[in-house]
Formats: C-alpha cells, sequence, structure tokens
C-alpha cells in the first residue's frame, strides 16, 4: 500500500487525528509529520494560562503514524484489502488495540509546532507490533521517544 | 530436556509477564495462562518470543492456537527441542 491509501484507512477523525502527511511507509518502519494547531481542543486546559501539548497527545501522535500506520501496510502484506473496521466489518477486517507504551519526553512542544515521526519496527510477531518511535521538532531536537506496541484483532477471532 | 528442567526455565519468564495483583505462588503445571495467571494477550506474545530465545526453538501460529496452560508449553517446548 502506498503511503495516501494507508492514511485514508486511518481510523482516526477530527479532533483526535493527529498526522497530516504519512511520508513514508515499509515493513521495517514509518514515517509522517503533524502540526499541532492552536486551537487544538486540549490547549483550554493544557494549560489554560501555559499552552503546551500533552504528553499522552505526543504519544497518540507517534502511535498513529508510527505504529497502527504500519500495522495497516504490515497486515495488507499478508492479508490484501484488510480495513480497520470496528463497525460493518468484512470478515478480512481488523481492529487495532494499543498494547503497551514507554515514553521518555525531552522537550516540549508548543502550540503550531511541526513535528515528524519516525519509528522502526522492533518485531511484528503473533499479531503484535512493537517499534520504537522518536518525535523530532523542526530543528531536528528530539521532543520525546520510546517504545509503543499494538495488536492486531482479527474479526474472525472476536467473540 | 526433561519436564522439569523445561519447567525450571519456563517459570522465570512466565513470572516476568505475571500481573502485580497476581502471586506467583499460584502458577501450577495446570495454571491457564490467560484466563487464570491473567496474562494478557499481548504479553503472551512476549512470553512466547521470550521462550523462542531460551529454547532456540521457533513457534508457529499452529502451535499458539494450543497454547492455553504452563503443561501445553512445556509440550509444545519438548515437541520443538526432541
Amino acid at each position: 500500500m502506498k503511503p495516501e491509501q494507508i492514511q485514508n484507512e486511518l481510523p482516526y477523525a477530527k479532533p483526535f487525528l493527529f498526522v497530516d502527511k504519512l511520508e513514508h511507509v515499509d515493513e521495517n518502519g514509518a514515517r509522517g509529520h503533524y502540526t499541532f494547531p492552536e486551537s487544538s481542543f486540549f490547549y483550554e486546559g493544557h494549560f489554560p494560562e501555559y499552552k503546551i501539548t500533552p504528553g499522552v497527545i505526543l504519544t497518540e501522535c507517534m502511535a498513529q503514524i508510527g505504529v497502527v500506520a504500519l500495522g495497516i501496510y504490515i497486515y495488507n502484506l499478508e492479508f490484501p484489502g484488510a480495513r480497520i473496521r470496528m463497525v460493518d466489518a468484512a470478515d478480512i477486517d481488523v481492529s487495532i488495540a494499543l498494547a503497551e507504551t514507554h515514553i521518555d519526553f525531552k522537550k516540549p512542544v508548543f502550540p503550531n509546532e511541526k513535528v515528524t515521526v519516525i519509528s522502526t519496527k522492533e518485531y511484528y510477531r503473533f499479531n503484535k507490533l512493537k517499534c520504537k518511535v522518536e518525535m523530532r521538532k523542526e530543528n531536528g531536537d528530539l521532543a520525546c521517544r520510546g517504545f509503543i506496541s499494538g495488536v492486531i484483532i482479527p474479526q474472525s477471532r472476536r467473540g | 530436556m526433561t519436564t522439569e528442567v523445561i519447567y525450571a526455565k519456563l517459570l522465570p519468564i512466565i513470572k516476568r509477564y505475571l500481573p502485580e495483583d497476581v502471586d506467583t505462588n499460584t502458577i501450577q503445571p495446570d495454571s491457564d495462562l490467560t484466563d487464570e495467571l491473567n496474562i494478557n494477550s499481548a504479553h503472551l506474545v512476549d512470553v512466547v518470543l521470550d521462550v523462542e530465545d531460551e529454547f532456540e526453538i521457533e513457534l508457529e501460529n499452529s502451535d499458539i492456537e494450543q497454547l492455553r496452560t504452563m503443561n501445553d508449553a512445556i509440550a509444545i517446548i519438548q515437541k520443538k527441542i526432541s
């Protein structure tokens, strides 16, 4: 699958889609970028007097680009046409769930900052994808990095 | 490799992924890894990968489908290393 196709298959929507462009995906990793708009809902409360992107949102951004997009690509190598569908799913379709995260936060990300996420596959075995992920700011500084894993759940296995 | 030796090597791997609220003393040869020991499916994959490293074997999807208890794991390992 091409990056544009994968991006269209991402199951997220505003205000919880944190991918502007998926730049590159192959079986070893993924790369993409996102700019956090100042109007994002979470800045209203995080924090009222000092807008800073929450760590959980940075983690989510890394998971969407680095793990979910890569998971769609890898799963489609074996099962072409499989999509992530929670409702009206065909037999071939899958759902995807976060399994583990371990992230170190290095530099804050402020409103309107563009970040690039780079993920590298650690392993994909028995429907579990574990990736090393990092987020870079426009000047190249490391914002955060760590490990995220997720599991792909085939529809046929759901009860 | 005897069952006892395999069990002794398997035990620390299982303990590594046991949830904090599950007592390690509850691990028995017939303990169900997910239902009784509460190891989630994502961690079950880690158990399998560690088993592969420890015993220098490679497991297939069909092996994992048969894996419910410690005894199942021992049987699968025995089959693979023989």
